[in-house]
């Protein structure tokens, strides 16, 4: 049944990068994803793009990693590494959202959020090629922006529901639920759930970051 | 994978092939691996003019898909699973694909209906 409803998950996050591609492939110029993902919040300012999305990106990777780790201890009903690496992935899925809020913190305090961009024409040039029209940048900016947060913030909303997925699971592990069962087949079930969030992020990540 | 043949025919509750540890490391590398190839094209190849954009595009996009099959197939093991399972997930995830190729096409013609 997992399967299938990350089917139907899959139907959704592929209409929404549908219309983010139409939309992008329709418009007269895009923000340039070098210039808007160019700084490491807290770190770096300016100068190094793709920096922070790939610590991201390696980051999800990684606990998806620490998951099939912890299905593959499942099968040997091995319960104490079962649990080192459930909570190995609870932490990677949190330091994941972390990151997010921080490059959302960011963006945000640049001047973009849902139907908004920043005000001054000067500030906007910073995220566009030289020489694009300030109509064509106020619309494109204005698409880019709600785009970027809806698909970013359902995606990191099935994050969160994964970590909390996760950590139900570990309690489980710790209060002996599926020692008594016999069978660690749940841990599966929410590995599946936790590597399709990794999925989506690689394409959103090749999407918003790299196209 | 010769695994396939036995583990259908497994008992019930124990169908999945598990992944030994050697096997989720290289899977493990094998995307980052990927990542990488990403990150030179679009930080090195693309900036020096070595790689053009619209040859770097479909080129992102072949190897997000080669991550997605790796995912889906091992951390996922949908290769290990009953052939009907497979084809039955297969088949949407290509209709969608379909779709894809379907709206980008018809967006690049939004383009001259804006004006």
């Amino acid at each position: 049944m997992m399967w299938f409803f990350l089917l139907s998950d899959a139907f959704t996050f592929s209409s929404l990068l549908i219309a983010y591609g139409a939309l992008r492939f329709s418009a007269y110029a895009w923000p340039s994803a070098a210039l808007v993902f160019q700084s490491v919040p807290g770190l770096i300012e300016h100068g190094a793009p793709l920096v922070f999305v790939g610590l991201m990106t390696f980051i999800l990777i990684m606990s998806s990693v620490t998951m099939v780790l912890a299905v593959e201890a499942g099968h040997r009903n091995a319960r104490k590494e079962v649990i080192g690496w459930m909570i190995a992935t609870v932490i990677g899925g949190l330091m994941f959202l972390g990151c997010q809020a921080l490059e959302w913190n960011h963006l945000h305090s640049e001047g973009f959020w849902w139907s908004s961009i920043p005000t001054s024409p000067e500030k906007l040039q910073e995220f566009f090629a030289v020489g694009v029209p300030y109509a064509a940048q106020a619309a494109s900016a204005h698409q880019f922006a709600n785009l970027f947060f809806t698909i970013t913030g359902f995606h990191g909303f099935h994050v969160f529901t994964g970590v909390v997925i996760n950590i139900i699971i570990t309690v489980n592990v710790l209060l002996g639920t599926y020692e008594k069962r016999g069978s660690y087949l749940m841990i599966e079930k929410v590995g599946l759930y936790w590597h399709f969030v990794d999925l989506v992020w690689v394409f959103v990540f090749t999407f918003f970051y790299l196209v | 994978m010769s695994s396939h043949a036995t583990d259908t025919h497994a008992e019930h509750g124990e169908e999945h092939e598990s992944m030994t540890k050697g096997k989720i490391w290289k899977v493990f590398f094998i995307l980052l691996g990927i990542t990488c190839v990403e990150f030179i094209i679009a930080l090195i190849l693309v900036p020096k003019g070595i790689i053009p954009g619209h040859i770097a595009n479909p080129l992102y996009i072949v190897l997000t898909l080669f991550k997605a099959f790796y995912i889906i197939a091992y951390f996922m093991h949908l290769k290990f699973e009953k052939t009907g399972l497979i084809i039955s997930i297969v088949v949407p995830v290509l209709f969608i694909i379909g779709l894809i190729l379907v709206l980008t096409n018809e967006s690049h013609h939004w383009i001259t209906l804006r004006g």
